[in-house]
């Protein structure tokens, strides 16, 4: 067997133009790879039977034919999609996402669609009703979620490259317990046309891949406006792979949330004080910044509300997209929803109810204006923030299980940045050699500033050894 | 481990907690059109309060003065032009591909209203 499954995008890319890899030879190692672990691992729900055909046809394109997982709440015209919901099961999309529709043009090439929490409700994969995907680097743990499928395909080389959503850690999370790299871009820089709606107020479909590097090649093909998604900017979108060896000298960096009482003292505040001496040994200049349970200047407002918040806000807006499947025009009936969707739109229908939605509904918007007025004055003096993107490593299987709120806790130091529609990076930046179990590092700016957030990942990445397409931290 | 300090810490407020009744989740799952048997109605309700207790924290914040956001990018009145885009457009085929049922191309739903 060979081993064109372990190269990076930008790698593929350099090879094939230089004619020293053929796409035949490429898919014969991805399709073994995948022959291999998808039974074991539950991560492609769906297989594109002409990926190859597809991909001869795309060779001189620009991205030549290269195979991607895609998180299955992308539409693929012809290519079964389900959210990881029986209510999809037998649903044939008879148009393209926006996204999926670029990366194709690009020449990128469909080769699966990932399993993921249904509907993309949870950070674990394991309320997908196609059972849980399993994380690669130790089967016995959660891949994270909602993107968890594509996370996965990535760790086990099941791909070149992969593309996820996010409405709150769904792209950073799992990308963090996988040990890869994940770019939730702001809100309304990638379109959401064509993505199966959850919380529109916030759902970012974003690049995952082996490096930060590669996220940048596919941000660089999706990203800008769009005229069937109102929500996307007009502004013209940077073009991130240009700007990545820039590096962070002279940057302002604020370290978050280390201070926090259950963060502080863990190994993922640990990781984040020697990320910071990595950022400050490259010339930038690196400063704490103090948690504050109010909103004052030159503090960091508490994650704790955030999680109050967005179960709220994201409940209602769930309640609100998952009124269209009526069993009638496509899809099987509602009773065939999870338990955890029937959950959050019953949820979402509550607090939107006569009588609650003040109280609920416009409170937790206020406090949401609370999130956006502190990264306002933050970013004022700092060019981006650190933190760690999950409180610690992954959990086993079968933590979510009597747990309504997983998600929201293993994803309350990213909600605040996704409720004001921040752009955010995860990547490595620690190691358990015990579990064979990663850390993610979390860098978020201001409103369509990504470029200073992938430079500042592809920097740290370079010089630490965290990544394991490109360092050797065993 | 960090998720079991959090669920500690978020399980201690709850003042002000509206009694989450099995007729509240029949109301909610009604208005939500998702059938439940009675024992879920049950789980559901036990879910529904440790949830609202959740939420209940922001009680605690002090959001006086502060206008609600609903939109985080600054767009305003965002319209499409008012014209028919045919390159977008389904065949009959392509509307009824996916439905449950269909006859001569149209889409077959369930009957609402009572016979005379």
């Amino acid at each position: 067997m060979g081993t064109l499954h372990t190269l990076t995008l930008a790698q593929t890319l350099h090879k094939l133009a230089e004619k020293e890899i053929t796409l035949a030879d490429l898919y014969r190692d991805i399709d073994t790879q995948v022959d291999v672990f998808n039974t074991k691992l539950n991560v492609y729900l769906t297989r594109n039977e002409q990926a190859l055909s597809q991909a001869q046809e795309r060779a001189c394109l620009p991205l030549c034919g290269i195979p991607l997982a895609i998180k299955d709440n992308f539409l693929t015209k012809g290519i079964r999609t389900t959210a990881s919901s029986k209510v999809l099961d037998t649903f044939i999309p008879p148009y393209e996402s926006t996204v999926t529709s670029r990366l194709q043009q690009a020449g990128a090439v469909i080769y699966g669609k990932t399993n993921m929490d249904a509907w993309a409700h949870g950070s674990s994969t394991e309320t997908s009703d196609y059972g849980p995907t399993k994380n690669p680097r130790n089967p016995e743990y959660l891949p994270g979620g909602s993107s968890g499928g594509s996370a996965a395909a990535l760790a086990e080389n099941m791909c070149i490259a992969a593309m996820g959503s996010e409405t709150a850690g769904s792209i950073r999370q799992p990308s963090a317990w996988c040990g890869t790299v994940g770019l939730k871009p702001t809100y309304g820089r990638v379109s959401r046309a064509g993505v199966v709606a959850m919380g529109s107020s916030l759902d970012s479909p974003g690049p995952m891949g082996k490096t930060v590097e590669d996220t940048t090649i596919l941000f660089d093909a999706i990203a800008g406006h769009d005229k069937y998604d109102g929500t996307t900017s007009t502004q013209h979108p940077p073009k991130l792979y240009n700007a990545l060896k820039k590096g962070v000298r002279g940057m302002r960096i604020g370290i978050a949330y280390i201070d926090h009482a259950d963060i502080k003292g863990t190994p993922a505040a640990h990781s984040i004080e020697q990320a910071a001496k990595v950022f400050e040994s490259l010339g930038a200049r690196v400063e704490h910044v103090p948690l504050s349970s109010t909103l004052k200047n030159n503090t960091m407002l508490t994650p704790d509300y955030a999680i109050g918040v967005y179960t709220v806000v994201q409940r209602g807006e769930v309640s609100s997209n998952l009124g269209r499947y009526d069993g009638i025009r496509y899809g099987n009936p509602r009773s065939c929803f999870g338990d955890e969707a029937k959950r959050r739109i019953m949820l979402g229908t509550f607090t939107l109810s006569k009588g609650y939605a003040d109280k609920y509904y416009i409170k937790a918007q206020q406090v949401r204006n609370l999130y956006f007025k502190n990264y306002a004055q933050l970013f004022s003096s700092y060019d981006i923030l650190i933190s760690p993107t999950s409180p610690g490593f992954a959990l086993k299987l079968g933590a979510t299980k009597d747990n309504p709120m997983f998600g929201e806790l293993e994803d309350m130091l990213v909600e605040p940045s996704s409720l004001s529609g921040l752009p955010g990076i995860s990547v490595p930046c620690g190691h358990d050699s015990k579990t064979n179990l990663y850390l993610g590092l979390n860098i978020i700016s201001s409103h369509w500033n990504e470029e200073k957030v992938t430079r500042a990942a592809y920097a740290f990445e370079q010089h630490t050894s965290w990544n394991s397409w490109i360092g050797d931290h065993t | 481990m960090p998720s079991g300090c959090f669920m500690l810490f978020l399980l201690e407020s709850t003042a002000d907690m509206p009694d989450i009744t099995p007729s509240i989740i029949q109301h909610v799952a009604s208005l939500a059109h998702i059938p439940l048997t009675p024992a879920e109605e049950k789980l559901f309700a036990q879910g529904f309060t440790t949830t609202m207790k959740v939420v209940d924290q922001l009680n605690s914040v002090d959001v006086q003065h502060i206008e609600p956001l609903h939109q985080v990018t600054g767009l305003w009145n965002v319209l499409r032009d008012d014209e028919v885009d045919a390159s977008r457009m389904f065949t009959q085929e392509q509307v009824c591909m996916n439905a449950h049922q269909s006859h001569n191309g149209y889409i077959v739903v369930e009957q609402i209203l009572d016979q005379k």
